[in-house]
């Protein structure tokens, strides 16, 4: 008996199953782009709710779906792959092998392993595109990342002027890491300069938690940094609200990150510098599916900032203070027009009617010490093996550079611990 | 504010931060006590967090949340129970299971109500009942430590008691030591009519339940935010795994246990604070590269771990049939 029912239960799965895949091949339309597959590798699980995987998982169905695609069909997935260059290299082999025309890596330990497929013949046709890094060719592999640090700027302007209201000028800032990486330190330095900008005397008290997620340590040096130094602002950069939810505890406001935060500190929350990763996304798609011939000219190595829509600031909230929204705008145009950039030797200084005064000098690390000249045309940072402060190769043209790799330095203004 | 303060709150917050670590080392050590190794903490406080925290928000009661995180958590252990003392599945592979599926099981459940999560602070009672501390009288007024000891929320005092009561019960009661015993050698308490199946199944609900409210605990001091949760426990149910080799078996010594292990945890983040505050005496701690701060607890481990080999004495409580299903039909 119990032969016979397992032979009949069998039978019914297999025709269920031939039953599914009829369905799944009747549904595929006519459209030429119908076909067209997009391949992910991703760091963590597609289901995480928030996040770095998250945000990029979100950008990538965003986009999808504004080119009218079908992400349950068209978008293949390899999650929860580690920095491992030969794990992620199968991953590809994976991805290449259903059909993917265009392969996103979100990791930057992908690095090596996006180098070397794009180099293999047989992946010849297929476009190679990587988050964070900064390795590529002439043909068929690009890196994109973003200039989240015009976005902070701007939410420093929004401390800035909140700090000159109530008298204050220890600002706080939790960051996952400190000078280690470019991102991080990038980040913190221009929200300092924005701060500065309105208030010359706005100090950044930096607590560095050393991890990328945890959110008791997140929530703990949010109140330490309230607590030791009576900060009025406490930015972020980490992934969960804690710092801010902390700043509401503590009856002083925030700028949070990644996404609109006011939801979760509704009394305190002043605005978060936020990404628009369906942008890149979008163009990148697209680009590959009508004229992959091209891609790297028409795409090629993105960096793109407010201009762009890639990055921005979320809505300033009503915890803002009045003057803040004129003068963010006309800041913000300014590097929509590309007539000023943050990393530059104009350091703009900005008065209580909002007039933008220009000042051209070098820019200053914390320990006094120039890290871009006078004149613009040389940018330093520190050797990591001498600790001694060296030129950056490439003049005036190494500015991204050393803001996506080289930083390594706090402005004057900034103070870690 | 003043530098004493800056100290004081650093020892308030070794307690505040770490009292999770306790309710899982002391659940565990119940758990491990009758034989049984359960790796499942870190998800076994998952699930008491996420029930407790929706549960005594939608009644705006503190006391049904702890009640609730404890009852769930409770019977997600018996899922442990079934698997490795009725249906005798391995235990390392069954734990393991338990904390993928109640890590799962949260973001299941939060992600399912992300549109109508409720916020912590809307909640008077909850919200007032876990940050109004209760203040002992006179001790609370011992300067510096008075604030940094005897002046904390409810929950904290809870796990300090059920810490002592579980020693007394372990070491003081006849059920206690029938309980040591089947974890020392089951097939000989079984000769002696104890029911080695209705023990581990209590003990292991028992422990469950407690590390639940540690975990409604942690969700509680994260003010219950979901936005950009890599889940609330985040590790402090392995660290407990670790705490309880720390506290060799003993619920009362997991007391020192935790404010050892929080002491450098919180450290970690403190040491710019403490280092601006007494730039003379303890200016050296900001520059302490983090990392070290964060090995330290492990290192201390190893150490307690090496120590405790070496002096080979019967001074290690490690129950002698830890990890072993019992088998009555293999004796």
């Amino acid at each position: 008996m119990k032969k016979v029912l397992s032979i009949i239960l069998a039978l019914t799965l297999t025709v269920l199953c031939f039953a599914a895949c009829g369905k799944t091949d009747d549904a595929a339309g006519n459209d030429a782009n119908s076909d067209f597959l997009v391949g992910a590798i991703y760091i963590n699980s597609q289901n995480d709710t928030a996040g770095y995987t998250y945000a990029h998982h979100n950008g990538i169905t965003t986009a999808m779906k504004q080119l009218g695609m079908d992400t349950a069909k068209q978008l293949k997935i390899v999650d929860n792959i580690p920095e491992d260059t030969e794990q992620v290299s199968k991953a590809i082999d994976t991805l290449a092998g259903q059909g993917c025309k265009i392969i996103f890596g979100i990791s930057f330990g992908y690095i090596d392993a996006f180098a070397e497929a794009a180099e293999k013949p047989e992946y010849k046709d297929i476009i190679f595109s990587h988050a964070t890094g900064y390795k590529s060719n002439d043909v068929n592999f690009n890196n994109y990342f973003g200039r989240i640090y015009q976005a902070r700027y701007l939410a420093g302007i929004a401390a800035g002027l909140k700090s000159l209201k109530l008298q204050n000028n220890n600002l706080g800032y939790v960051a996952a890491w400190g000078t280690e990486y470019a991102e991080t330190c990038s980040g913190i330095n221009a929200f300092a300069l924005g701060a500065q900008s309105v208030n010359p005397k706005a100090v950044v008290h930096v607590n560095k938690i050393s991890t990328w997620g945890d959110e008791a340590k997140e929530k703990a040096a949010a109140e330490t940094l309230i607590n030791t130094y009576n900060c009025c602002v406490i930015a972020q950069h980490c992934d969960s609200a804690q710092p801010q939810l902390a700043a509401a505890n503590g009856k002083v406001f925030g700028c949070g990150y990644n996404s609109d935060m006011t939801a979760q500190a509704p009394t305190s929350h002043l605005t978060a510098p936020i990404w628009h990763w369906d942008v890149y996304y979008k163009l990148a798609i697209e680009t590959a599916m009508n004229d992959p011939a091209h891609f790297m000219e028409k795409v090629g190595i993105y960096y793109g900032g407010l201009k762009e829509g890639f990055v921005d600031i979320s809505p300033l909230s009503e915890n803002c203070e009045p003057e803040t929204a004129g003068i963010v705008e006309k800041v913000k145009t300014m590097m929509v027009n590309g007539e000023w950039d943050v990393f530059t030797n104009v350091k703009l200084s900005i008065d209580a009617n909002g007039n933008i005064t220009k000042n051209t000098e070098a820019m200053k690390d914390n320990k006094g010490a120039d890290v871009i000249s006078a004149d613009g045309n040389t940018y330093f940072a520190y050797n990591t093996e001498t600790g001694a402060l060296e030129a950056v190769d490439g003049g005036k043209d190494a500015c991204d550079g050393v803001i996506k790799g080289s930083m390594n330095y706090y402005v004057a203004g900034v103070v870690e611990g | 504010m003043n530098r004493l303060d800056v100290f004081t709150l650093f020892l308030f917050n070794i307690v505040v931060y770490n009292i999770p670590l306790l309710y899982g080392t002391v659940g565990e050590i119940i758990i491990e006590k009758s034989g049984s190794l359960n790796l499942g903490v870190e998800g076994i406080m998952a699930v008491g967090a996420i029930f407790g925290y929706l549960v005594g928000c939608y009644t705006n009661s503190l006391a049904v949340g702890i009640l609730t995180s404890f009852i769930c958590a409770g019977l997600f252990g018996i899922v442990f129970a079934v698997l490795t003392v009725t249906m005798q599945a391995n235990q390392n592979v069954t734990g393991l299971t338990m904390t993928t599926f109640g890590v799962g099981l949260f973001f299941f459940i939060g992600k399912g109500l992300s549109g109508s999560w409720p916020v912590m602070t809307q909640y008077a009672s909850v919200n007032d009942g876990f940050k109004n501390p209760i203040l002992i009288p006179l001790l609370s007024k011992i300067p510096v430590l008075g604030k940094a000891f005897f002046s904390h929320n409810i929950l904290v005092y809870l796990g300090i008691l059920i810490a002592v009561g579980v020693w007394f019960y372990m070491n003081k009661t006849k059920a206690g030591l029938r309980l040591r015993a089947i974890g020392e050698n089951p097939a000989a308490a079984d000769s002696m009519g104890i029911n080695i199946t209705l023990y581990k199944y209590v003990h292991i609900i028992l422990g469950s339940g407690i590390m639940g409210i540690g975990g409604y605990y942690m969700g509680l001091n994260l003010g219950g935010s979901f936005e950009g949760s890599n889940c609330w426990i985040n590790g402090y149910g392995w660290i407990a795994v670790a705490l309880v080799i720390f506290a060799n078996w003993s619920t009362a010594k997991a007391i020192l246990g935790t404010l050892v292990f929080g002491f450098f945890n919180t450290l970690q983040i403190y040491s710019g604070s403490l280092a601006y505050a007494f730039p003379k005496a303890l200016g050296f701690l900001s520059k302490v590269p983090p990392q070290l701060y964060q090995a330290l607890p492990f290192i201390i481990t190893a150490i307690v771990l090496i120590l405790t080999s070496v002096r080979k004495s019967n001074k290690s409580a490690q129950p002698a049939a830890l990890g072993l299903n019992y088998y009555r039909e293999e004796r």
